[in-house]
């Protein structure tokens, strides 16, 4: 049977004990009218989803356990932190701590029970009317994934780190996780997001994550990609944003065979910021596609667009920045940067910016590059005795600095300075 | 120390020297002139290791080897140290970072330990009092938005930590108000012993007022054309190159 088949008799086979049974049904007719997208979709043109759903998946796994240990391996320890763990789909409570005072950090389906008023007034309500058919699957079948609820004028000190893990899984594994996280008047939080393979076997996670940042609020959420090699992933990830507010997804893709990110933010009240930046560094048989959009839909907004790639071997990136000003967006400020090295002759990028501008009083900008490493940076480095791999590093750091500088959490920042170090095998570590 | 021998490079099939012969000795002082275009920059581009260039012929020994086919990292760890006329802005990278990343490589190569923070702090400091450096230099980021000043400094003051047996500047003077060019060479003139060698390359008479040269040569076309005593600059300032050109043009 088809991955296609396979998910609409998953469907059937749950349908009655899953809530919001309007909006699933009509997901999963979308899935079963278009279908998975193809290179022919203009949104799909250069990533080939192709091999991935061709896989054979089962659609759920056992339950089973991770250890302490390993699990420090993939947080941050040194901060203060709430931790939320999945396993194989499933919350796990003896690694999840939480203590975020008034602010409510728990599973989908606890908040379905103990929130639902809350859940049911924004599930689902950052999505476009009619998205894709991978939003689709996962509003169809998504059933667990993380609720955060911060209430008005509520500061969660300590950061959210959430963690996906599998592991112990028969057979490859595709997943639908799903987030919503709220984040009332004049509330603040910081979160960071995995997605982590510990198996042998293929992961596929299709996750879509839904943020509600009201009036006021403060938001910075950073999403490590540093999966195993035969992991996929979709990210779907929708702000939505009321006044005076700013909120900031830095994406640091480093791992994975094939990640594809779509993040968009909407942009619903006046005098708000947007932020999203990404570092992409990867190698062999890797792909990374970065799809964004910024909806400025009001006056008086503002958007901040910078996405670094580094391409070894035969990597293949892809960018494509939307940025929408509609009619009465006027006085909007978007600026919007995507720089690329390759390494080599075989690495490439497609990247695209996609401006449609309909006010006219606003200022809007983009640029893109692509290059290779500077050769006189390169013998300046090396004439002070720093061996060629290491400068060829130390040049790399330089490139994505602006990016990792605005990472506000300093441990997160060493952590994604010590994967970027190991990534490209040399020893030397770069305060930034 | 560093003896080179009929040396000839090219860049893209342009041959910019045409047979180099040059010796310096521990504890000398060479100055190299000449008019722009002459293969000066080339000249300490090659010593240093550039792989861009291709060397046709003749060869280069530095301490009794030939270092033709050492990468430009090797040649620093054996002690040649070359002080770039255009310093390369790195942003993100701090230069009390970058020092510590390049003295520790060079230790490496010598079977040395990483210096102990501490010290290596300290020798910073001394260095930095030396060249009249301020403070908040170390935490900025290598040579982004320095003065054209500032980054000649901050060459002497990697120089200064590095401490090479060998040092080339190479138009170090270039974009010096008369203040910095005073503080870059007392730092040259400090760091000068009967161990080390110094090639000063440039393009006025100015510096050598300052660094005093032992042998004064004279770049043109890819060859030294005329070797002589710090009078030789003097001449130079006065008559301009004209009259050596012409001289060389005649042999």
């Amino acid at each position: 049977m088809n991955l296609k088949d396979k998910l609409i008799q998953a469907y059937q086979e749950a349908e009655n004990t899953l809530s919001f049974h309007q909006e699933r049904k009509e997901s999963i007719d979308r899935l079963e009218e278009f279908g998975f997208p193809t290179v022919k979709d203009e949104e799909w043109k250069y990533t080939n989803l192709l091999p991935i759903i061709k896989n054979e998946y089962a659609l759920s796994a056992q339950e089973s356990i991770v250890s302490k240990e390993l699990l420090n391996e993939y947080i941050l320890t040194q901060t203060e932190t709430n931790i939320i763990v999945f396993v194989n789909g499933k919350l796990n409570r003896e690694l999840s701590d939480i203590d975020a005072a008034n602010a409510t950090i728990c599973s989908l389906s606890e908040a379905e029970k103990n929130h639902s008023a809350v859940v049911k007034k924004y599930w689902g309500k950052a999505l476009p009317e009619n998205p894709d058919s991978l939003v689709s699957l996962n509003t169809a079948l998504s059933s667990e994934g993380v609720f955060i609820h911060v209430p008005k004028g509520t500061v969660v000190e300590k950061p959210i780190q959430i963690v996906y893990f599998s592991t112990n899984v028969s057979s490859d594994l595709f997943l639908q996780t799903r987030n919503l996280i709220v984040i009332e008047e004049n509330a603040q939080v910081q979160v960071t997001e995995r997605h982590q393979n510990i198996d042998q076997k293929e992961v596929f996670t299709n996750s879509v994550t839904e943020i509600f940042a009201h009036d006021n609020s403060l938001i910075d959420f950073y999403k490590i990609q540093n999966d195993k090699r035969n992991c996929s992933l979709i990210d779907n990830t929708w702000v939505k944003q009321g006044k005076n507010c700013t909120c900031t997804v830095d994406t640091f893709s480093f791992g994975g065979k094939f990640i594809r990110n779509n993040l968009s933010f909407i942009l619903d009240g006046q005098h708000s910021e947007s932020n999203m930046r990404g570092i992409t560094l990867i190698g062999e048989n890797q792909l990374v596609d970065h799809h964004t959009l910024v909806d400025h839909a009001v006056p008086n907004c503002q958007s901040n667009e910078m996405y670094k790639g580094i391409f070894d071997d035969n990597a293949k990136g892809v960018f494509n920045g939307k940025v929408m000003v509609r009619p009465d967006a006027q006085k909007t400020n978007a600026f919007q940067s995507n720089n690329n090295l390759l390494l080599t002759d075989s690495a490439s990028i497609d990247t695209k910016p996609q401006l449609e501008i309909y006010a006219d009083d606003v200022a809007c900008s983009h640029g893109c590059t692509v290059g290779q490493l500077d050769d006189d940076a390169l013998f300046y480095l090396r004439s002070r005795g720093i061996p060629y791999k290491e400068a060829q590093a130390m040049l790399m750091y330089a490139f994505a600095n602006d990016v990792l500088s605005n990472v506000k959490i300093p441990e997160l920042k060493q952590k994604i300075n010590r994967i970027i170090a190991e990534k490209l095998g040399v020893q030397i570590y770069i305060e930034v | 120390m560093l003896k080179i021998n009929n040396l000839k490079a090219s860049i893209e099939g342009n041959k910019i020297l045409t047979g180099i012969t040059l010796d310096v000795n521990p504890g000398e002082v060479h100055a190299i002139m000449g008019p722009n275009g002459s293969g000066k920059s080339t000249l300490s581009s090659v010593i240093a290791g550039r792989e861009e260039y291709e060397i046709e012929d003749g060869s280069i020994e530095f301490n009794g080897e030939s270092i033709m086919d050492l990468s430009p990292e090797e040649r620093a760890h054996k002690g040649i140290f070359l002080s770039f006329q255009y310093p390369i802005e790195i942003p993100g990278v701090s230069v009390s970072n970058f020092l510590k990343t390049s003295l520790n490589e060079s230790r490496k190569a010598q079977g040395l330990e990483p210096m102990p923070a501490g010290d290596l702090l300290k020798k910073m400091r001394e260095k930095m009092e030396l060249l009249e450096i301020k403070k908040g230099f170390l935490s900025r980021s290598l040579n982004q938005g320095f003065s054209g000043g500032e980054k000649k400094r901050n060459e002497i003051f990697q120089m200064a930590m590095l401490e090479p047996k060998l040092a080339i500047l190479d138009e170090t003077d270039s974009g010096l108000d008369i203040d910095a060019l005073r503080i870059v060479a007392n730092g040259v003139n400090m760091l000068k012993s009967k161990d080390n060698a110094t090639i000063v390359i440039t393009h006025y008479q100015r510096l050598l007022d300052y660094i005093v040269p032992d042998f004064v040569h004279v770049l043109y076309n890819g060859k030294i054309v005329k070797s002589g005593t710090k009078d030789l600059a003097l001449e130079l300032e006065e008559k301009g190159y004209d009259w050596i050109i012409k001289e060389s043009e005649q042999l």
